[in-house]
């Protein structure tokens, strides 16, 4: 098994190396604004670099503020190269279209059947479809 | 998305070209979420100040107003990251207070009512049962489609912007009939006699049921809530469960009767609000920064405040920092309530909310604040990145401790 079906989905087709979480995300509690590394304290990603990666995570968390920082980080050139997320909100996929970042909401089977972090993967947002492409080695 | 005529010619350029990629950015937004149309909105509630939009975000909103982007409808911001009369003495960034100038005059360019507050709902617009609008922060957008009956989703900067330059917001969520019903019963066996209290009950909720379209349903209380009483619940149902809505029997305009509760159920009761309490952490004991913030306080909180600081002394060496809005202030230097927390040594900012102050976590290591004690429960759950130690605790107790420097 190497592909994941998304239920909904925005954005260009993206190749890039995931980070699976176990946790949910918020850019503004748990992400390092200036470097681009998950620096919450006891965060389940605590010091992983999300910048250029393809980052798989189950909920999304915080507030109104989120819309802007996704804009505020790929200002910066630290932003993901996609957000693949279990459950989103509105204010997720507002912040992730306005910065022009490719973001999905709903996934079967789990990420944690397919693929690990560090694999090679493809997201295909209008093919409502992830897949890895080359394993870690 | 089915358009309307006036939508394809907006998306053809004829108001503009700000607005006309303000809509092509909506219609991403509304295919995602499968919207069919738009609605119209009546008013915009938005959040943009330096610390969360970054130089990015200003170049964003120079350039927009430079093609000629204009709101369409009223159009509000939130509380920010700066009053510019107390900046310095609190430590905070004379370049980013330069920005932060640039980043209102742009604003202002396009027409935003630059009200600083995320009390709107108390103090600017009230709008009615069933009127669309497009609001953020979460706050707002909780007591809006809880309160008034009007309808709104969590809207962030970038979308409520666009939908004050169009006019009008994907019809998804907190819009349709079908996300308004009451997913669960919430028993209220509680004397609930403190606006802590509320916000502890908005922990309780939220934190054991998070998800944007789970809308709890709120029966059983003794008494008629006041508003200030339910914007801390909803304050914190926003923040603990990423909740949009809720319902309160015989207060709400769309709750159920009690006859007609989701059979989901959970009670709160007194001893369920007495173990939040007991279970904030006490840290090193640090008792030097007590906060009234987030939301902003009303004026009757302000009218409370000053009866509880009337002469008393916050502690040497202690902080306390009371945040409002232009509005309230005005109000509480007419009725003697400024003075009176002034005379206390209280530290009143206006137009601004603690949590989202620029340069709060170097603020925080010079002052080496560790805990900070509050009455929201939605600050001390969303101040947690600043990486201080966050204590819920009564308003009464919140005076008693900044006076005595004591943390019971």
């Amino acid at each position: 098994m190497n592909s994941i079906k998304v239920s909904r989905a925005y954005g260009a087709v993206v190749e890039g190396e995931a980070v699976v979480s176990e946790e949910g995300f918020s850019p503004r509690y748990d992400l390092d604004r200036w470097s681009g590394v998950i620096t919450k304290p006891g965060h389940k990603l605590e010091g992983t670099s999300i910048v250029d990666k393809i980052c798989f995570f189950p909920t999304a968390k915080g507030g109104i503020a989120a819309g802007w920082a996704f804009y505020d980080i790929k200002w910066k050139k630290i932003a993901p190269k996609a957000f693949i997320f279990g459950v989103t909100n509105p204010v997720m996929v507002q912040g992730a279209v306005f910065a022009g970042i490719p973001i999905t909401e709903g996934w079967s089977p789990h990420p944690r059947e397919v693929v690990k972090t560090g694999d090679w993967v493809r997201v295909d947002p209008a093919g409502r479809r992830i897949e890895v492409l080359k394993r870690r080695s | 998305m089915q358009l309307t005529p006036e939508e394809q010619a907006i998306l053809g350029g004829e108001r503009g070209e700000a607005a006309r990629r303000a809509l092509e950015y909506q219609v991403e937004v509304g295919r995602f979420w499968g919207a069919k149309r738009f609605v119209p909105v009546t008013n915009v509630h938005m959040m943009g100040d330096i610390e969360v939009m970054g130089d990015g975000g200003l170049a964003y909103l120079n350039a927009e107003a430079a093609r000629g982007a204009r709101c369409v409808v009223g159009t509000t911001t939130n509380a920010r990251c700066m009053d510019f009369a107390h900046c310095e003495r609190m430590g905070q960034d004379a370049g980013e207070a330069v920005k932060e100038k640039q980043l209102i005059a742009a604003l202002r360019r396009m027409d935003v009512v630059t009200t600083d507050t995320c009390i709107n709902y108390q103090t600017v617009y009230q709008p009615h049962l069933g009127e669309h609008v497009a609001w953020g922060d979460t706050g707002t957008v909780i007591y809006a489609n809880s309160v008034f009956g009007a309808r709104s989703n969590f809207e962030a900067g970038p979308a409520a912007l666009a939908a004050a330059l169009t006019g009008r917001t994907p019809e998804y969520g907190f819009h349709l009939d079908e996300h308004r019903k009451g997913t669960f019963a919430v028993e209220l066996n509680a004397r609930l006699d403190d606006l802590a209290d509320w916000g502890a009950v908005g922990k309780l909720v939220g934190e054991s049921h998070q998800n944007y379209y789970a809308v709890p349903v709120f029966h059983g209380y003794h008494r008629i809530p006041k508003a200030d009483e339910l914007k801390h619940l909803g304050a914190a149902l926003a923040s603990y469960g990423s909740m949009g809505m809720f319902h309160f029997v015989g207060v709400t305009p769309e709750a159920p009767s009690a006859a007609n509760l989701p059979s989901e159920k959970m009670v709160v009761s007194d001893a369920d609000l007495e173990r939040v309490y007991r279970n904030y952490k006490r840290g090193d004991g640090d008792a030097r920064l007590v906060v009234f913030s987030g939301p902003q306080q009303s004026l009757f909180e302000m009218k409370y405040l000053s009866s509880l600081f009337k002469d008393k002394k916050v502690k040497g060496g202690s902080t306390c920092i009371v945040t409002t809005n232009s509005a309230i202030l005005k109000q509480s230097r007419d009725l003697g309530y400024a003075q009176v927390l002034e005379a206390a040594g209280v530290t009143i900012l206006e137009g601004v909310c603690f949590y989202i102050l620029q340069n709060l976590s170097p603020m925080r290591e010079k002052n080496r604040w560790t805990n900070m004690v509050s009455n929201s429960a939605k600050i001390v759950n969303i101040i947690g990145a600043h990486r201080f130690n966050t204590i819920l605790r009564r308003t009464a107790d919140c005076v008693e401790i900044a006076c005595s420097g004591i943390l019971k």
